[in-house]
């Protein structure tokens, strides 16, 4: 569970860092050759196959311990618990479940329309490019999408700022110099991902 | 103090339990909690019905035995105390308090706010010890102990073992329980022996008795009234992934 969480955490950057190249680039086809290379080159390949695995197993795991987790308590409380604790974490599962669907909607608006055609495609040096870079900047011209984007970007943020530090402790990495680094990392990292995420389609959107 | 109490009542672990109200005047708020179900048991038995049946023993806050969960918080709205430390001058003239027993797969209820605790028992007994005839007492200096070691071993030995941690996890899982028993005999020199085999038992134990799972959450910390801290199960886990890895 922690280390498919890692996994898909170190995913995220780079997936952030290839999405940044469509505000940071006024030639669109900078990004659409990265996306170009992201989907065709055979290496990326293998990674694509391992960077599924890893979502379908922080997804059983999930699920198992979920499951374990529900019936470890078969009748609830009357009076909700009062702990002071992290909201994040008591939150962990529905913010999954909502995160989750973004993915397969996300899927659905970008990835497999690049598989199964349904991409527009553009001729540049002879050789047949999927124009991304026109997809996203069509779908963030609409307001809904943004707003939709946005807000699933928000409850990514919720999952991360819990997930990241937490996952250090499954592992038993935990001590009193490195829990307090970890913790401020969990932080800024969730910042610089969910306002990263979140600066693409504020950036279409207002251009 | 007028209180109205909402209570727990259940005749045994196989029947169907409900809340009944109870209403009492005039309790100081200088009375502690456990002293204030006493008022209550003594008005009920005198009109004849039957008393709540509360777990407690020492009532110092020593012995781990008085757990109930006191609006929506194990041992109720203070720190570092267990319900028996609890005054009433926590509450307020009128308030209504709901009292619930510890709510686990692992803790069935025996009868009103009593559960049977047992399975921590059951955990401990798979290897929370040191197999030694322990004889007369050694000198203190035969075996040299680093003092942040001993230290941290003593934080993790005053779990008294109540079950708060479980009552007030969202998973209801032994975490925080088994890792102060894994940490406090882990950290020490007689212990450390034993240590592979130790968390491995203890842990497949606590998953076999059905307690949940650990989401790092803290509010077994939070409420822990012996103060046992979130990074002894780091520990464990660190202790778990060492007896499985090396």
């Amino acid at each position: 569970m922690s280390l498919a969480g890692l996994f898909l955490i170190t995913f995220l950057l780079v997936h952030l860092g290839l999405n940044l190249l469509v505000i940071t680039n006024n030639d669109p086809m900078v990004f659409n050759k990265a996306a170009h290379f992201m989907s065709t080159n055979k290496l990326i390949k293998v990674f694509e196959i391992i960077l599924f695995g890893g979502f379908l197993l922080h997804i059983i795991y999930a699920l198992i311990l979920q499951a374990q987790n529900w019936l470890a308590r078969p009748k609830r409380y009357h009076k909700t618990n009062k702990s002071e604790t992290s909201p994040f974490s008591k939150w962990m599962i529905h913010t999954a479940v909502i995160v989750l669907t973004f993915i397969v909607m996300h899927l659905f608006d970008f990835y497999f329309k690049s598989k199964f055609g349904g991409a527009p495609e553009i001729l540049v040096g002879g050789e047949h490019y999927h124009d991304f870079a026109s997809m996203v900047v069509t779908k963030f011209r609409l307001p809904e999408f943004v707003i939709l984007y946005l807000a699933a970007f928000i409850f990514l943020g919720f999952h991360l700022i819990h997930g990241f530090q937490s996952a250090f402790k499954t592992l038993g990495l935990n001590n009193k110099t490195y829990t307090p680094v970890i913790q401020a990392l969990s932080i800024i990292y969730t910042i610089f991902v969910v306002g990263g995420f979140s600066a693409i389609p504020l950036v279409i959107y207002f251009q | 103090m007028k209180l109205i109490l909402k209570i727990w009542r259940q005749n045994s672990a196989s029947e169907r339990g409900r809340f009944v109200d109870y209403s009492l005047s005039d309790i100081s708020p200088e009375s502690s909690f456990l002293e204030m179900l006493d008022i209550l048991n003594e008005k009920l038995i005198m009109e004849g019905e039957e008393p709540v049946v509360f777990d407690h023993d020492c009532r110092e806050g020593i012995c781990g035995t008085c757990g109930m969960y006191i609006n929506g918080r194990p041992h109720g709205p203070d720190e570092l105390i267990t319900a028996c430390q609890l005054h009433m001058r926590k509450f307020s003239d009128g308030d209504t308090i709901v009292i619930e027993p510890w709510r686990a797969r692992a803790f069935p209820v025996i009868k009103d706010l009593t559960v049977d605790r047992s399975a921590l028992d059951r955990i401990i007994e798979d290897g929370g010890y040191i197999s030694v005839n322990t004889g007369n007492a050694p000198d203190a200096n035969s075996i040299p102990v680093n003092k942040e070691h001993a230290d941290l071993a003593m934080d993790a030995a005053v779990c008294i073992g109540c079950g708060a941690c479980v009552a007030a996890c969202k998973n209801a899982s032994a975490m925080l329980f088994v890792s102060a028993k894994v940490s406090h005999l882990a950290l020490l020199p007689q212990g450390r022996i034993e240590a592979r085999e130790r968390v491995h038992k203890l842990v497949a134990r606590m998953d076999a008795l059905g307690f949940g799972n650990c989401t790092n959450t803290g509010a077994c910390e939070a409420e822990c009234p012996k103060g046992i801290k979130l990074t002894n199960i780091a520990r464990l886990n660190r202790e778990y992934y060492r007896s499985r890895i090396f």
